[in-house]
């Protein structure tokens, strides 16, 4: 404290020097300097990823195409559960209904502005933007409560969070029309990209832009001051309240944020169908999110981005499986569904066995290795 | 009136197979400091054991031993193969196992057996008997009442009375000085697992027949229930583990009874946040709960 004081008031323009809690970060420090600014270059890699994506599917078949919608939606859910749960250290098992009130929010809104016959290209972007201020307000409500619980505690009443979508939409079946659930007006490429754009397209389109506006805003914040809060208080509450950080607003702004990118994630997966049921948010959703990040590695976007491909493609292994194989009838029936669990599960479990780091944290582990036994021969 | 004591006799049987899945969850706390997220979709996988016995042999009894068997030797099994190995520097590594565990029993259970609802008979009438003009319990509910109570004498028993009881408690409370004293800790981890899991097994061949049936995802409420009970007497304690599960099987009857069977749900996540809330250390503990 002394000690930076006097270069202070001498009004030295010196660089800020690292902050203790840099020390949190895996990797080097970024340093603002050198390299630019972090949102630009944040910005640059989000356009980069957009373009390419972009071009990918202009030559993608339309179920491949509602396949990478598919991996966009997840993306913005998994990136914003692996802040939290990663970095911040809050396991919540709930993120499958947070999901639920983004698409139920979207599909009620549509719904109203579809019975009042209001149509409009701006009621798409209105709707999500409802998603995510329902869901951050549900994840407010559900981030109070997890302040002030603990590992398991929060595990379970989150778990609780879970089994409550089923119930929901059938004591309010008014509202939400119980098992049926809602259908809403689906949406359609706009008239300028020609009459015969494939409406997949358009899709991964929107998901696309959602789930680059979600993992840019969240890599701009994990390389935040509030980032480096969340991981101290992950790390040490005790030493992060003597740092200064108020540690129960942390984690409730953690468990909002993640509960936004969950709604809107939500929201564009409602989008893809123009249907919203709650057969589609079970119990095992929120157990699906969480194998894909941490399969990815726990507190890594880029994890996130694998977990989300791996969510989608694993769910078609079945299928293919049959086939290939040419299975059985009954085989393949029982194989349906079934066969994505089986898998999931033991990824969960070896990945926490073997490699607690994760996919990315793995191949980052092997390159390291293989890095120092080239540097081994030239000593 | 009569509806009021129907519901609360009805509740007393559920609340006692709350209470038998509680004392599981609790007994594997006290043993590991962890809460056995998959003690639900074990419990299935004893349970199609044990109907797979019964419909084989035509006997509830030789199905209810192989079940409880199965039980043994799955906890045993799981400790050793896997809990064993996980890391213990974050504390979410273990129900993060846990929950694979779920998703990987499931699953096999939905392979091997599919995933429709299979009809599991129970041993006794299940319709309740007149008592002075009243509905009181049915057969089937003092079954499971008296089950429940003989387990929970015989692991008490087990605990205050036994050499081998004496050692599971000192290897729980304190690993390092009983490895000190001759105490084989690690086996005592596993016959932890294994009575828990046993425990469990039971508590699922008992709640069962009171469902849809024999599936694959049957226990997964039944765990959010006994995970509350057990959070309601405290996760350190046995007996608070039955007064609990009693409780909360009151508690869901009525809110069922009266608000529909759709509100349950519901109610089980109001009562977890209301005791974690106010009383984190559940209602019999009298220690206090960690604040930062």
């Amino acid at each position: 404290m002394t000690a930076t004081r006097p270069s202070a008031r001498s009004g030295v323009d010196r660089p800020a020097g690292p902050s203790p809690l840099r020390r949190l970060l895996p990797g080097a420090p970024a340093t603002a300097g050198p390299r630019g600014s972090t949102l630009l270059r944040h910005l640059a890699g989000a356009v980069l990823a957009g373009a390419l994506v972009v071009l990918l599917t202009n030559q993608l078949p339309p179920y491949q195409n509602l396949q990478v919608a598919r991996v966009c939606a997840f993306l913005c859910v998994t990136a914003g559960y692996t802040v939290l749960v990663g970095l911040n250290g809050q396991l919540s098992l709930g993120h499958g209904a947070l999901m639920a009130t983004g698409a139920y929010t979207v599909a009620l809104v549509q719904r109203a502005f579809d019975e009042r016959g209001v149509q409009g290209r701006w009621i798409l972007p209105l709707s999500l933007l409802a998603a995510v201020a329902a869901t951050a307000l549900a994840g407010l409500v559900i981030g109070l409560a997890a302040a002030r619980l603990r590992g398991p505690y929060l595990a379970g009443v989150t778990l609780a969070v879970a089994t409550l979508v089923p119930a929901v939409s059938t004591i309010f079946t008014g509202v939400f029309n119980g098992e049926q659930g809602l259908r809403f007006p689906a949406e359609t490429p706009p008239a300028f990209l020609g009459a015969y754009f494939q409406p997949e397209r358009w899709l991964a389109w929107i998901a696309l832009l959602a789930a680059l506006l979600t993992v840019l805003l969240l890599a701009n914040l994990v390389r935040s001051r509030f980032g480096r809060s969340l991981r101290a208080v992950r790390d040490d509450e005790v030493a992060a309240r003597l740092a200064g950080i108020h540690v129960a607003r942390t984690q409730v702004l953690a468990f909002v944020v993640s509960a936004g990118c969950a709604g809107l994630g939500g929201g564009v997966y409602a989008v893809l169908t123009a249907t919203v049921a709650p057969g589609k948010f079970p119990l095992e959703l929120s157990l699906f999110l969480l194998m894909a990040i941490v399969i990815g590695g726990l507190g890594s976007l880029a994890g996130a981005v694998w977990g989300a491909v791996l969510l989608v493609t694993l769910q078609d292994l079945p299928s293919l499986l049959t086939e290939t194989f040419s299975l059985s009838g009954g085989l393949a029936q029982r194989l349906e569904g079934n066969l994505a669990l089986a898998v999931f599960g033991l990824i969960l479990i070896v990945v926490m066995l073997a490699a607690p780091g994760g996919l990315h944290g793995a191949v980052r582990t092997v390159a390291a290795r293989l890095r120092a036994r080239r540097r081994v021969p030239e000593d | 009136m009569d509806r009021f004591l129907f519901l609360t006799f009805g509740g007393l049987s559920t609340g006692a197979v709350y209470a038998a899945f509680a004392l599981a969850l609790v007994l594997i706390w006290r043993a590991a400091r962890l809460v056995n997220f998959a003690q639900g979709a074990m419990a299935v996988a004893t349970a199609y054991v044990g109907y797979a016995v019964a419909s084989a042999t035509g006997s509830y009894w030789l199905g209810l031993g192989a079940a409880v068997l199965a039980g043994l030797l799955l906890g045993a099994l799981v400790e050793r193969v896997l809990m064993r190995f996980v890391g213990h520097a974050n504390p979410l590594n273990e129900v993060i196992v846990a929950l694979g565990l779920v998703l990987l029993i499931q699953a096999v259970l939905g392979m091997v057996f599919g995933n429709g609802y299979r009809p599991a008979a129970a041993p006794f009438d299940t319709d309740a008997l007149t008592l002075g003009g009243v509905a009181a319990l049915s057969p089937y509910d003092l079954w499971v009442l008296g089950a429940v109570l003989v387990v929970v004498v015989l692991l008490a028993l087990l605990f205050t009375r036994t050499p081998i009881g004496l050692r599971m408690r000192a290897a729980a409370f304190a690993p390092e000085v009983s490895r000190l004293l001759g105490v084989d800790v690690s086996r005592m981890l596993t016959l932890g697992w294994a009575l828990a899991a046993a425990v469990g097994a039971l508590a699922g061949m008992l709640v069962v027949p009171t469902g849809l049936g024999l599936h694959p995802h049957a226990m997964d409420l039944v765990f959010v229930v006994a995970f509350t009970a057990a959070v309601v007497g405290g996760l350190d304690s046995p007996a608070g583990a039955v007064v609990g599960g009693l409780l909360v099987g009151l508690i869901l009857s009525y809110v069922t009874g009266y608000l529909g069977p759709d509100t349950t749900p519901l109610a089980v996540l109001v009562l977890l946040l209301a005791v974690l809330l106010v009383r984190p250390g559940g209602l019999f503990s009298s220690a206090k709960a960690r604040h930062v």
